[in-house]
């Protein structure tokens, strides 16, 4: 008999980032409906505090964050909730790739059908909100250096709160105190922006954040799936 | 492998669910080309031993040994001899059967082309149904996608929770068929089965857990 393999992380990385991208295509729905939720939530303010363009350019960058971070919230569970029910979950810990590798692959899979099109998408929405284009810019960077935090903590989150339950309670009661710094950071980068002041310190201090979590959080989702799948 | 020596020990295992102690000081060895048959009522802990030998639950005490060494100082070897086939069957309803097959394996790190994947899935009876969602497939058909892992998979050491569950006489046949031939190339089998398996090659040994 050969040796038995021993896998690698880039084999359970791009494992885990081709199988659950292969799935998001065959539903698109969930994309969109995360998209129409951001858009949605965006376009409630200006209906509800009424439509002053000072007003409107002044809460742009803070309301755009927070639809980005509540739409990404949303897409949360579905990042391990199938694959602890249906059983995926026990066969990758249980696979020769190291669980570091899958654990990042599913997390940055799961950036690429939240996050990104949610940055992606964000200009149009602050186009609503009359920013500006040095704004516009500014906010969607921010968005592309926070969105990422906003998958590792929540999927850290999220694979503690598996097999708990009301698990979708407490995912909120665990993730959304977490982004709150993310949030701060990002929202005040596009702000500094638009009242004229440099957005570099805020949007430092935001890739400083990601490069922690990229470090710290993968780990930490291992241990969680551990303790879930027990 | 060394013969006369057991690839799998397992000495003084313990779990307890909650207050409930469901096995203590249980010792047992699996030797190349054995089939060992975990027995007992429902409910008495069978499931629970299968996975403190995978390592998804963490016994309460004991040791497990594989090919001679201590399983929790690499456990990365030892996941790469195994294939665990539990309650739940891991498989994705929107993938199809074939790229079902195709990610189980690839997480198994096993390469295989398309043919042998088309041909092991013809073995048990699924070449129609290759490609279509797995949401389609009824509950027999999905432990046939199983069979086909297990086929095309070489791990050595073979973990089945009930593997019979829902199979129909010739999809068991097969799967007995596919027990012989691994313990046949000296491969090891630890199953949970209240069915009469009976390997024509191959040792049977049992296990009783008392209820």
């Amino acid at each position: 008999m050969s040796a038995p393999s021993r896998g690698t992380y880039s084999g359970g990385f791009a494992w885990a980032m081709a199988r659950d991208l292969r799935l998001a295509w065959r539903h698109p729905d969930e994309i969109i409906l995360t998209l129409a939720f951001f858009a949605l939530v965006a376009s409630l303010f200006p209906l509800g505090i009424g439509a002053e363009p000072q007003l409107l350019a002044r809460i742009g960058p803070g309301v755009i964050w927070v639809g980005a971070l509540l739409a990404a919230f949303l897409a949360l569970p579905g990042i391990f909730a199938t694959d602890f029910i249906d059983g995926s979950l026990e066969q990758m810990t249980l696979s020769p790739h190291p669980p570091l590798g899958w654990a990042a692959g599913k997390i940055a899979a799961h950036w690429i059908i939240s996050g990104l099109p949610l940055t992606l998408m964000s200009p149009l929405i602050g186009l609503q909100y009359g920013l500006t284009g040095d704004t516009l810019l500014v906010e969607a960077l921010s968005l592309a250096l926070g969105t990422p935090i906003l998958s590792l903590l929540g999927g850290a989150c999220a694979a503690l709160a598996l097999g708990a339950r009301g698990g979708g309670m407490l995912l909120a009661l665990l993730a959304l105190p977490l982004f709150v710094p993310v949030l701060i950071f990002g929202a005040g980068a596009a702000e500094a922006q638009a009242t004229g002041l440099a957005p570099t310190p805020h949007l430092s201090l935001l890739a400083a954040a990601l490069i922690a979590a990229l470090v710290g959080v993968p780990a930490a989702v291992v241990a969680a799936v551990r303790i879930s799948v027990d | 492998m060394t013969e006369g020596r057991a690839a799998l020990e397992v000495r003084d295992i313990a779990c307890r669910r909650g207050p409930a102690l469901l096995f203590s000081k249980l010792d047992f060895d699996v030797f190349p080309g054995e089939l060992l048959c975990v027995r007992g009522p429902n409910g008495c802990g069978k499931t629970t031993l299968l996975r403190c030998v995978t390592g998804l639950t963490r016994p309460d005490a004991g040791r497990i040994t594989w090919l001679g060494q201590s399983v929790p100082e690499d456990p990365a070897r030892f996941r790469g001899d195994i294939a665990y086939g539990g309650h739940l069957p891991g498989l994705k309803d929107d993938l199809t059967t074939e790229e079902n097959l195709e990610f189980s394996l690839r997480l198994r790190d096993v390469a295989v082309d398309r043919d042998a994947i088309a041909r092991a899935l013809a073995a048990v009876g699924l070449e129609k149904r290759r490609r279509l969602p797995a949401r389609r497939l009824s509950a027999g058909q999905r432990r046939r996608i199983g069979l086909a892992r297990l086929a095309l998979d070489p791990a050595l050491l073979w973990i089945l929770d009930e593997p019979l569950t829902a199979l129909d006489d010739a999809g068991q046949a097969h799967f007995v068929e596919l027990l012989d031939r691994h313990l046949a190339r000296g491969g090891l089998a630890l199953v949970a089965t209240h069915h009469n398996l009976l390997p024509p090659s191959g040792k049977v040994r049992e296990l009783r857990i008392a209820g």
